[in-house]
């Protein structure tokens, strides 16, 4: 079964897949589905795997329930956001969708004191780090710079450009090093950092930079390259010639691929990989191979750029359908679980709607705060500036409330 | 009660401005539910598919399928409470006095929508039905609005507002607060801060800041004509460039003037300030490039000034032999023609003199050839063009040049290649009856010579005291590259010719 979903996998737009991976004098494309890490087939059976067991032994149907609910909100929250840029209530949305189990999996295995470098559509991550997911609508409504503080939950801000924050991340992760809060043993001290790209970002030159201070100062440090197989409208093949995570060895940083829209395997390697990096062994590079199942952003079509048979493929392997066969085959997913959780969807959605519908606008004196860490004379003089200018007007103060960050 | 929502068409990509309306997904008379699919519009980027807002009852579709509208323009409208009680009618279109009173029509995201304008969009043929549908007794006039207030819901998002692309400024607190943030960090508005508006200025509204580009604004401070007394005729109440020049060409005279012809311009490019008492001129052209150039000079290089009282009286008869000379019959002979001669023997004899000062390359470079500059006042100011390679030039060729760069800096069409590249200038000072100065340096040379007024005067000659024709002369030079020596003896010697211009055989 296993073998025969890895072959499946390939057989769509990937001119060096099989083929590649059957004459082993050529590398394997970016495309290949050889060695990735897999816990869950797509039809949701449980496979063994040495390594990796361990690690998942503790998971009981409670805590796959739980990661189950956080999957199908992050979805529903997915699909409401996209609904109300297409209402006009927000600029720009950029979708998680089918990447729910490589972002809940891998956030799963954060502790409280990690700290998240991600890039813009980590919304599975942000909902297990216990954010507010309509803050991080703030942003795309064009309200706010970035929406939360990013000590709050250790998730930093959703950073656009792209992989640039990985810099900022190796840079951070550095920095628990030298606090030494790095292999004391203790888990109330021991942090590490993992920071989200997709495996467009891998093509810029920031994060093979990222990648190579990482390496030689042992930063503990997990790189999750989330290879949903297009950055915009450019194949994966585009990228590169061999796995992303290839790229990892080069440096002196040890690589695994894992199968992304499998839950249990992203939380495993995520697991192991965030092990190494609290004990003080250095960082370590995931490739998550999913698939982007919905457009870029709002602002692209993808069906300009790729078939529908290619989308229909990947359809039938969706990460919630998986773990939801897998629950329902062992016989842990009562109608009324299912039932209660749909009506939290529609909640949620509700939520999400009215709260982004009445966001308010930030007054104009907010973006003065969170310049500098510390009070600064010169954005005090500028604010006090600005607060004499807008005072000179006959209506001032009639925006809402909300503040800059 | 029912209340209709209108959904304006979003911008489905970013900084899209239109979209065309493809189909329709639902029909009037339709339930719909929130985020159910309503219509498939085709931007500039791709199909997208539109989910309703609302949950409710659809109304009217007001865009027909085909037709491309702007984003902001409604697209359909919704009764979010289709069971409630009486409906309000809307009113029909010609009735403008009873548009305020119909039902109110809220918007999804941009405002309020109403009268005429709700119909703005293309009526599609069932909308008379859908209007005759309606339950519709017309003294309900107002329903109420059941959304949150459309101050919260006026998102501002990319692409929304175009269609308001006339807006307005907030008004100011006040006209205190008004002129003294505008005087911030622009000097150059006296005329229009700190002075009381006068009972005879059209009163702005001060309400209201005045609309204007900053070009047009850069102007209006460059005339000195105050923005808010302009009437304006831009599109949106913008104060246009035209609005500007034709305010000034009919600028009239405040109150306060005292005498008359006070307040009247002095100079044609100048504009009365708004008291009256002053004209305002922009510096610009030659004004402006004069003074950049007497800055440069004056602060670049160290300037010493040199005077020399000499005897012409020699220059004078010669002056006139020469007038009298049929070779010169058609040419102006003037004392200057002999002083330039002069210069141009002295430089012969002291090349030094005739150099410019690099500074960026630290070298002094000297030249082989006099480009003769004559400082001359034309009506657009002071403007020095020189003649081209004078050192080369007969006395009759000299007069000729001379006559030629006369006339045509009268006619004020000294070109920019006439004035570069002098090497030594001359300023005639004394044809304003001034005896001598002490000149600023033209730019990039290294000498300066003024020529002052001949006055017959008592001067010892030959042991006796005579009336002569006597002058001054006094030659400003660059200490950076002329030691006084040299200014001296070039001086000297141009005073020698000038005393006895039978010099000039033996130095020319």
């Amino acid at each position: 079964m296993s073998t025969n979903a890895t072959a499946d996998a390939t057989g769509v737009d990937t001119p060096d897949g099989i083929q590649n991976a059957q004459a082993p004098t050529q590398p394997a494309g970016p495309l290949s589905t050889e060695g990735l890490v897999q816990l869950l087939t797509p039809g949701g059976e449980r496979v063994h795997d040495e390594r990796y067991d361990g690690l998942v032994a503790h998971l009981d149907a409670d805590a796959l329930r739980a990661m189950y609910r956080d999957m199908v909100l992050v979805r529903r929250f997915d699909n409401e956001a996209t609904s109300l840029q297409r209402q006009g209530e927000l600029a720009l949305f950029a979708q998680s969708l089918g990447q729910e189990a490589a972002q809940i999996g891998s956030a799963y295995a954060l502790s409280p004191l990690d700290h998240v470098f991600p890039s813009y559509r980590e919304h599975g991550v942000a909902h297990v780090r216990g954010l507010e997911l309509t803050d991080l609508l703030r942003l795309f409504r064009g309200v706010d710079h970035g929406g939360w503080d990013p000590a709050d939950h250790g998730f930093h801000l959703y950073t656009l450009v792209i992989g640039s924050h990985t810099l900022h991340a190796t840079g951070y992760a550095m920095g628990i090093q030298r606090d030494g809060a790095v292999g004391t043993g203790d888990p109330t001290r021991d942090a590490a950092v993992v920071t989200y790209f997709g495996d467009g970002a891998t093509a810029q030159g920031d994060v093979s930079e990222a990648l190579t201070f990482a390496a030689v100062n042992e930063a503990p440090i997990v790189f999750f390259c989330q290879n949903n197989q297009w950055a915009i409208s450019e194949s994966t093949t585009h990228q590169a010639r061999v796995p992303i995570a290839n790229r990892a060895p080069g440096v002196g940083i040890p690589a695994v691929r894992v199968d992304g829209n499998d839950v249990l395997a992203t939380y495993a390697v995520t697991q192991e990989a965030l092990q190494r990096a609290h004990s003080g062994g250095g960082p370590s590079f995931i490739e998550a191979f999913t698939y982007r199942m919905g457009a870029h952003t709002t602002s692209d079509d993808p069906s300009r750029y790729r078939s529908s048979e290619q989308e229909e493929y990947w359809r039938q392997r969706d990460p919630i359908d998986r773990l939801r066969l897998h629950l329902e085959s062992i016989g842990e997913l009562p109608a009324d679980f299912v039932e209660k959780l749909d009506a939290e969807g529609e909640a949620l959605g509700e939520h999400v709607r009215t709260t982004v519908r009445g966001m308010g606008r930030p007054s104009p004196a907010s973006m003065f705060e969170h310049v500098y860490a510390t009070p600064h004379s010169v954005v005090e003089s500028e604010r006090a500036w600005f607060q004499g200018y807008e005072s000179s007007f006959l209506e001032h103060g009639h925006h809402g409330e909300g503040s800059h960050r | 009660m029912p209340t209709y929502q209108q959904f304006p068409l979003p911008d489905a990509g970013e900084g899209l401005t239109e979209a065309e309306i493809v189909t329709w997904h639902v029909a009037v008379g339709d339930t719909v539910e929130v985020n159910q699919t309503i219509v498939e519009i085709e931007t500039a980027k791709s199909l997208v598919d539109l989910p309703s807002p609302w949950s409710g009852v659809v109304t009217r579709l007001l865009v027909e399928p085909g037709t491309t509208v702007d984003v902001g323009t409604p697209i359909i409208e919704i009764d979010v409470d289709p069971g409630g009680a009486a409906a309000a009618a809307p009113a029909s279109d010609e009735g403008a006095s009873a548009q305020s009173d119909e039902a109110p029509v809220v918007t999804g995201s941009v405002r309020h929508v109403g009268g005429a304008e709700r119909h703005r969009g293309v009526e599609p043929g069932g909308a008379d039905e859908i209007e005759a549908a309606r339950v519709a007794p017309a003294a309900q006039a107002s329903a109420p609005v059941t959304e949150p207030a459309p101050a919260e819901r006026q998102a501002v998002l990319v692409g929304y507002g175009v269609a308001d692309a006339g807006a307005g400024r907030r008004p100011r607190a006040g006209a205190a607060a008004s002129s003294a943030t505008d005087g911030t960090g622009t000097a150059g508005t006296p005329a229009t801060t700190g002075t009381p508006a006068s009972p005879s200025a059209p009163s702005p509204d001060r309400g209201h800041h005045t609309l204007a580009k900053p070009p047009v604004r850069k102007l209006a401070r460059d005339l000195g004509v105050d923005l808010d007394s302009v009437a304006p005729t831009g599109p949106g109440g913008i104060v246009t460039r035209e609005d500007v020049l034709a305010h000034t060409a009919q600028a009239e005279a405040r109150t306060l003037a005292t005498y008359p012809g006070d307040d009247q311009p002095w100079l044609a490019s100048g504009t009365v300030s708004s008291d009256g008492r002053q004209t305002r001129v922009p510096v610009k052209s030659v004004r402006k490039r004069t003074a950049e150039a007497m800055v440069s000079s004056a602060f670049s290089a160290p300037h010493v000034t040199v005077f020399h009282t000499v005897d012409v009286t020699r220059t004078m008869k010669l002056v006139e032999r020469l007038r009298a000379d049929r070779e010169f019959a058609d040419v102006r002979v003037t004392p200057l023609l002999v002083a330039a001669k002069a210069l141009l023997l002295a430089v012969r004899r002291h090349p030094e003199i005739n150099a410019s000062w690099d500074d960026e390359s630290q070298e002094i470079v000297y030249k082989h050839y006099v480009n003769l500059g004559i400082a001359a006042a034309t009506p657009r100011g002071l403007v020095v063009p020189n003649i081209k390679d004078a050192h080369r030039l007969s006395l009759r060729e000299l007069a000729d040049g001379l006559a030629d760069l006369t006339a045509t800096a009268r006619a004020g069409k000294v070109t920019p290649t006439d004035m570069s590249d002098g090497t030594i200038t001359i300023t005639n000072v004394g044809v304003f009856g001034i005896d001598t100065g002490t000149p600023i340096l033209n730019p990039g040379e290294a000498a300066i010579l003024a020529f002052g007024a001949i006055r017959e005067q008592p001067w010892v000659h030959k042991g006796k005291i005579k009336i002569r024709h006597v002058t001054q002369l006094a030659l400003s030079f660059d200490h950076r590259l002329v030691d006084g020596e040299l200014g001296s003896r070039l001086l000297a010697d141009v005073a020698r010719v000038l005393a006895e211009p039978a010099h000039g055989l033996v130095w020319g």
